[in-house]
């Protein structure tokens, strides 16, 4: 756990940080074996978000997450970990198929938002995030969420409902940017860091919240400091909660992620 | 009568002007009991007592959790000021009412968003008060029906503004798993995070004429892929066109069509 407290829009830019370690970068990591699996067998394969199966100490996984690079070129390519409705479509196929074969979930979260676009809303980002959110209250399957960047609002929670939520101690998690946040009730987009303020969008708001269910320590100045510590860290807690999950009957898991959060807001 | 309406100085009373087409129009030709303008034929928004009116069979509506309050639990500034405003100005308490109806005889659960209330916007108590009614209508075996006319997120409530998503979406879940039937009615405006969950969750999905619905804002789209939008863009229509509705529909046909929907989900007319 890093000494100095950081003030809130101090973890923002560490969040953007460019160099901050992707989804990927933690699958690498973590798991064995990891197989991409493209596509939401409709429209097309978007590029901000990856899934895949893998392994995960032996344990048959689904992996999915959003997806944002580490230079322009990258980041055009996945358009800056904003995904198109056809993104949780593909995370919904993927969720899906884990059911099928029984198999946990763990996501990564770390995105701006979904993406605000012509075609996103022709091809219905609203009804994508939807459907993500009904399906996977009933998904008959461990779930667990890690917030490892920016946490951006409903293009965030698709991939958020979970068993177990744990964030990264310098992510952030909130229901819209601080600029658009600003913008929207100050009409002043300026005004980002006296909106990172008031949001409560730490780790630690959320967690005393109780919207996250862990924090995972990373080093002084964020993740790239360490990544082989965080990930570390997020092994640890990773094979702590899916044993405890995988032993829960399924309408008990069920019943109990309805009950998370039935009693959160 | 209706904020959308601007009365012209002159002749007092007899005259009204509809804020879309701009059309001067003599008071006895507005059709006031639908809201909807006789030259342009715009559907202008509707509060709950008026679309209580239109829709549910007189005498029939028992309302649900009237007392639910708002809690700042963000400690937002002024947010508790800004609610006891609206309150007082609107006559609600939030910015929905759910409850029990009759629609033509037909038993259902009702859940109608008020616009004039900070934007429709949905927090703790809107998104708790649409849960708590679909789980009435799962235990009790109903329909429910919501009308929703909302700008998305209520801001003031940061983070327990995005669960209400999740937690409003879960209920629908478990009320379809029953078997039961959701029709979901969108009117102007649904946007954000009531388009991304139960707006576009409904068994069928209608929308009234005109209204607009989208998931983000025309303003942010327009900066974000730096060209103007089509015209007709996020319309009930472009919805249709684009498959992600089932039917616009003309608000004094409404009535007629939630019943007979209802009743052919009960095995038809008996």
């Amino acid at each position: 756990m890093s000494k100095l407290k950081k003030t809130p829009w101090e973890k923002v830019c560490i969040a953007r940080k460019a160099d901050r370690p992707t989804s990927l970068d933690y699958i690498n990591l973590l798991f064995n074996d990891f197989i991409e699996l493209h596509g939401d067998r409709n429209y097309k394969d978007d590029k901000a978000i990856v899934g895949g199966i893998a392994t995960f100490n032996n344990i048959p996984v689904t992996v999915i997450g959003q997806q944002k690079g580490r230079n322009t070129k990258e980041n055009i390519e996945r358009n800056f970990g904003m995904p198109h409705p056809e993104g949780y479509r593909k995370a919904l196929r993927l969720m899906k198929q884990a059911e099928k074969f029984n198999r946990p979930i763990i996501c990564f979260i770390d995105t701006p938002g979904a993406f605000c676009g012509l075609e996103a809303e022709e091809r219905g980002q609203g009804e994508a995030i939807a459907k993500n959110l009904m399906e996977l209250s009933d998904l008959k399957v461990p779930i667990i969420s890690i917030i490892i960047g920016e946490g951006g609002s409903g293009g965030a929670l698709a991939l958020g409902i979970a068993d177990k939520i744990f964030m990264l101690e310098h992510a952030i998690y909130s229901i819209l940017s601080p600029e658009g946040f600003a913008t929207i009730l100050w009409k002043d987009s300026k005004r980002a860091k006296e909106a990172a303020n008031v949001m409560k969008i730490t780790a630690q708001n959320l967690y005393k919240f109780g919207i996250i269910d862990e924090i995972i320590s990373e080093p002084e100045e964020g993740a790239h400091e360490d990544i082989e510590f965080v990930a570390e860290r997020m092994k640890k807690q990773l094979q702590k909660e899916i044993k405890h999950l995988m032993k829960q009957n399924k309408n008990q898991l069920i019943k109990t992620r309805y009950e998370k959060y039935r009693k959160m807001a | 009568m209706n904020i959308e309406l601007k009365k012209p100085s002159i002749p007092e009373g007899l005259w009204i002007k509809c804020i879309s087409c701009n059309d001067t129009i003599y008071r006895d030709d507005y059709d006031e009991k639908f809201n909807i303008c006789p030259n342009c034929n715009k559907h202008h928004r509707l509060d709950v007592t008026r679309r209580l009116e239109i829709t549910v069979d007189k005498g029939s509506f028992k309302e649900y959790d009237a007392d639910l309050k708002t809690v700042n639990k963000l400690n937002f500034p002024k947010y508790i000021d800004k609610i006891e405003l609206l309150e007082e100005k609107t006559g609600l308490k939030e910015a929905v009412v759910t409850g029990e109806c009759k629609i033509n005889k037909n038993k259902a659960v009702i859940a109608i968003m008020d616009s004039r209330f900070l934007m429709g916007s949905m927090g703790s108590v809107v998104g708790e008060k649409i849960t708590r009614a679909i789980e009435k209508a799962t235990a009790k075996k109903l329909p429910i029906i919501i009308f929703t006319a909302s700008g998305g997120a209520r801001m003031q409530e940061g983070i327990f503004s995005l669960m209400q998503m999740a937690k409003t979406s879960a209920a629908l879940k478990r009320h379809s798993n029953a078997g039961q039937l959701y029709i979901s009615v969108l009117t102007d405006p649904t946007t954000g995070g009531v388009t991304a969950s139960f707006a576009m969750l409904g068994d069928i999905i209608l929308a009234e004429t005109g209204a607009l619905i989208g998931f983000a804002g025309r303003r942010v789209i327009e900066q974000t892929i730096n060209q103007q939008l089509p015209e007709g863009f996020q319309t009930a229509e472009f919805l249709l066109e684009h498959g992600f509705i089932d039917k616009v529909v003309n608000r004094r046909e409404l009535k007629d069509i939630l019943s007979k929907t209802i009743e052919i989900h009960k095995g038809g007319k008996r």
